[in-house]
């Protein structure tokens, strides 16, 4: 067994606490986990990439282009930006709500509509899941449990090795213990949307 | 958060992480940075930890010092640890050049973080030809677990060879995360005593000259502990052979199937036998390291000393290629000569125009306003911005456009004197309060001395703040049971000589403005100090006011200018022209509302 999530977004939005919670549910599993994360300068509002792979004999902290077997994207436009990590068979779940780049919000650049990135993902894959994970955050109680949304719509995704329990349990041991409800429940949301 | 001072189990680390732990395994008493990424992280546990862990550490004003502070510690017998990236071992590599000279009592490890593809950094050196440059030994972990464990070893080596040892690791050892197993704790030791040898730690030609025959036998020696080591050591086997190293290692352990693999993790001296014995009877060898062919040419040495004809496949052939990190992809360069693992064919481009996602200055920093402030000030006067290495770099981008010069550390001041001189050109250098500490100093004083007529921008936002936020000489140091008061810049700067000397507050763009055309216009140095904390480092301390912000669409006439100068990531101008604020990135700086011509925007208190 092999597995590997790309993990894909914007500075600040939590693709590194998630991607501690993915990883450390897998080492949890008795996995062997190598990863790879993306420090220093991209973080100021830059595109973040998250690489985690785990398995029984896995050891390079990178993929090959194409390899992914899921591609979490936190972020519309950044998910389309990264397909190539994935192949036609890679399963896609992707955040609808975007995060506008400073030269789009002071109008020097458009953000392309959201559908016709979905669409753009379509024509390649048909494994694409979609959800507005910021909204149900908001639902839950703060934007930024979108993180915890989004790892409770992977646990619910055909064929993911590690289960929902052992996902939940991570996610509560990487969250400071006054967010943990909030966390919690948004991680639920996010498991009904995609179930 | 991992506990890094736990008593034994399984973790799941990053690398750097895994190295503070290591350290902490192995009894280090002294550790001393300049931040850098990719090797930051280690000084930010540090800053936490030290204490608790009986260890000494400190963020030196640079990577020289920290050389130098370490290097007494370990000649005192205690065993430190200096770490830095790439580039800070150009600043640090005088000390260590004759430090190897002179040698160490109690181990010493030099943690040089390479940054290949330039992730955060103006270069991706090789740091690795700094070991055969300096004679000194060298270590390059894989993944963090043997980076943790090599510590341990590290310190063995160096102090049985009583030479500092370079502790090579690159940005995929630094930033990866893997599974590693704890050891034990050992009780470090703080305090030593410097036992006196003029005739080794006072390099007069006499002395170095001797120094210089006893540092070559110790090569020798290192050879041999090389030749001997655990480090080094071959997997699998068949006629076809790969020696490769670091974090190469993993990817052709991983994808590449049916060879023998030579893994090297003691990389200087090299073990010249093993290699020499490896290569005997393969059909061909082929050498997998990222950027320069540092192994490649010597096991081509080698192969020659030893009248060994196997052919050495490599970059001198043109499979691998010398720029950027490798990967797993990389790989397909070598696919003709072994099997490499047949990868997914990955999905195309999406056809959609995605918009640009640089990393940009955050919301409310306070580096908007001075350039801003720089900008309108020099208006179409034909001025050369000298920048250096921060946050405020990213002043490259549009519309500040602040940046046409950068280098290094400290760089940008040291030009701006050199096309004050050298051209009729106005010369801006821009650097931030850590930078100034670190090499800003002497060239504002080479520019009074030489009298350059520059204008320097001390970009004061109270922290180090590209790295991580860490504390400087200008903040003070508040952790490890140290705590010192911060150094004043402004008096620095008068003390020193410099005539104009004008403190301004960033958000105050206009009477920025006005300050920057008197720089501009002064006869000689002028320094302006723009001091404002960096709001992330508010947040972090819990001190940020947020203030809110709004836009009265009735008074807005839609000419832009905020947008236009400030570029705020807050700001929002709407596809029906209307400039809004986005209130979850806003904190109410009020630099937008500072250049707003007809008042529109008001900061609400």
């Amino acid at each position: 067994m092999r597995y590997t999530v790309q993990i894909v977004g914007v500075g600040g939005q939590g693709v590194l606490l998630a991607s501690m919670v993915l990883g450390n549910a897998a080492m949890d599993m008795g996995y062997k986990v190598a990863m790879s994360e993306v420090h220093g300068m991209a973080q100021r509002g830059g595109s973040v990439l998250s690489t985690l792979r785990f398995g029984d004999d896995v050891i390079s902290p990178l993929e090959a282009n194409g390899s992914a077997d899921l591609i979490m994207g936190f972020e519309p436009a950044e998910t389309c930006r990264n397909l190539p990590l994935g192949n036609k068979d890679t399963i896609v779940l992707m955040n609808l709500d975007p995060v506008l780049p400073s030269m789009v919000a002071a109008g020097f650049e458009e953000y392309p509509d959201v559908d016709k990135l979905k669409q753009a993902v379509l024509e390649q894959n048909s494994n694409l899941y979609t959800l507005d994970a910021t909204k149900i955050a908001i639902d839950a109680g703060k934007a930024v449990a979108a993180n915890a949304v989004m790892i409770g719509a992977v646990a619910a995704m055909r064929g993911f090795p590690i289960p929902k329990e052992t996902l939940l349990k991570s996610l509560m041991e990487q969250v400071p213990e006054k967010f943990r409800d909030l966390n919690v429940k948004a991680f639920e949301m996010g498991y009904s949307a995609m179930s | 958060m991992p506990n890094l001072l736990a008593e034994g189990g399984r973790q799941l680390l990053l690398g750097n992480e895994a190295i503070t732990r290591g350290l902490i395994e192995a009894g280090t008493g002294f550790a001393s940075t300049y931040p850098g990424t990719p090797s930051s992280e280690v000084g930010n546990i540090l800053e936490k930890i030290s204490s608790d862990a009986g260890m000494y550490f400190e963020f030196s004003t640079n990577e020289k010092v920290a050389m130098e502070v370490s290097a007494a510690a370990a000649s005192s017998g205690v065993r430190s640890f200096v770490f830095m990236k790439h580039v800070g071992l150009n600043v640090a590599a005088d000390p260590m050049m004759t430090l190897a000279y002179a040698g160490i009592r109690g181990g010493m490890l030099i943690m040089s973080a390479d940054d290949p593809s330039c992730h955060s950094s103006q270069n991706e050196q090789d740091n690795r030809y700094y070991s055969t440059l300096a004679l000194i030994p060298m270590m390059e972990p894989s993944t963090p677990q043997e980076a943790k464990d090599m510590v341990k070893e590290a310190y063995r080596v160096s102090e049985e060879l009583s030479l500092p040892l370079l502790f090579r690791t690159t940005t995929r050892v630094n930033h990866a995360r893997g599974v590693v197993d704890l050891g034990n704790k050992a009780e470090p030791k703080t305090v030593g005593h410097f036992d006196k040898d003029v005739a080794r730690f006072v390099n007069i030609p006499a002395y170095a000259k001797q120094n210089r025959v006893r540092l070559l036998d110790l090569y020798g020696k290192a050879q041999e502990l090389s030749e001997a080591s655990p480090l080094n050591y071959i997997e699998g086997s068949g006629d076809i052979g790969i020696i490769t190293s670091g974090v190469s290692y993993t990817y052709v352990r991983e994808f590449v199937k049916g060879v023998s693999v030579l893994k090297l993790g003691f990389t200087n001296p090299l073990p010249e036998k093993k290699i020499a014995d490896f290569v005997k009877g393969k059909k061909f060898v082929i050498v997998v390291e990222e950027l320069e062919p540092f192994v490649e040419d010597q096991v081509l040495r080698i192969c020659a000393q030893n009248s060994l004809n196997v052919p050495v496949y490599g970059k001198r052939s043109g499979h691998l290629p010398r720029q950027w990190e490798f990967s797993p992809d990389t790989l397909k360069g070598i696919n003709e000569l072994v099997e490499v693992e047949s990868f997914k064919e990955p999905m195309k481009k999406v056809t959609v125009e995605l918009p640009s996602r640089p990393p940009t200055l955050c919301a409310g920093c306070p580096h908007r306003g001075m350039f801003a402030a720089a900008k309108k000030a020099a208006g179409t006067s034909d001025v050369i911005y000298c920048s250096d290495i921060g946050c405020y770099t990213l002043g490259v981008q549009p519309p500040f456009k602040a940046a046409d010069f950068i280098i290094c550390m400290g760089g940008g001041a040291g030009a701006a004197g050199g096309f004050a001189q050298s051209t009729d050109q106005k010369a801006i250098a821009f650097m931030g309060d850590s930078t100034f500490f670190h090499a800003g100093i002497p060239p504002m004083i080479n520019a009074l001395f030489n009298n350059h007529k520059v204008v320097i921008v001390v970009l004061d936002n109270r922290t180090t703040a590209m790295t991580g936020h860490q504390p400087n000489p200008g903040t003070g140091r508040d952790f490890g049971g140290v705590s010192t008061e911060a150094i004043d810049i402004k008096k620095l700067v008068e003390g020193v000589g410099v005539k104009f000397v004008e403190e301004i507050n960033p958000y105050d763009v206009k009477a920025a403005t006005k300050v920057m055309k008197d720089a501009l216009e002064f006869d000689g140095v002028a320094v302006v100090i723009s001091k404002c904390p960096c709001p992330l480092e508010l947040k972090k301390q819990k001190q940020l006011v947020i203030r809110k912000v709004v836009v009265d669409q009735e008074k807005c006439v839609k000419c832009y200018n905020c947008v236009r100068t400030i570029a705020c990531p807050a700001l929002f101008k709407g596809k029906d022209g209307q400039i809004t604020t986005d209130p979850t990135q806003c904190i109410g700086c009020g630099m937008c509302a500072n250049v707003c011509p007809t008042k529109s925007i008001e900061v609400k208190q």
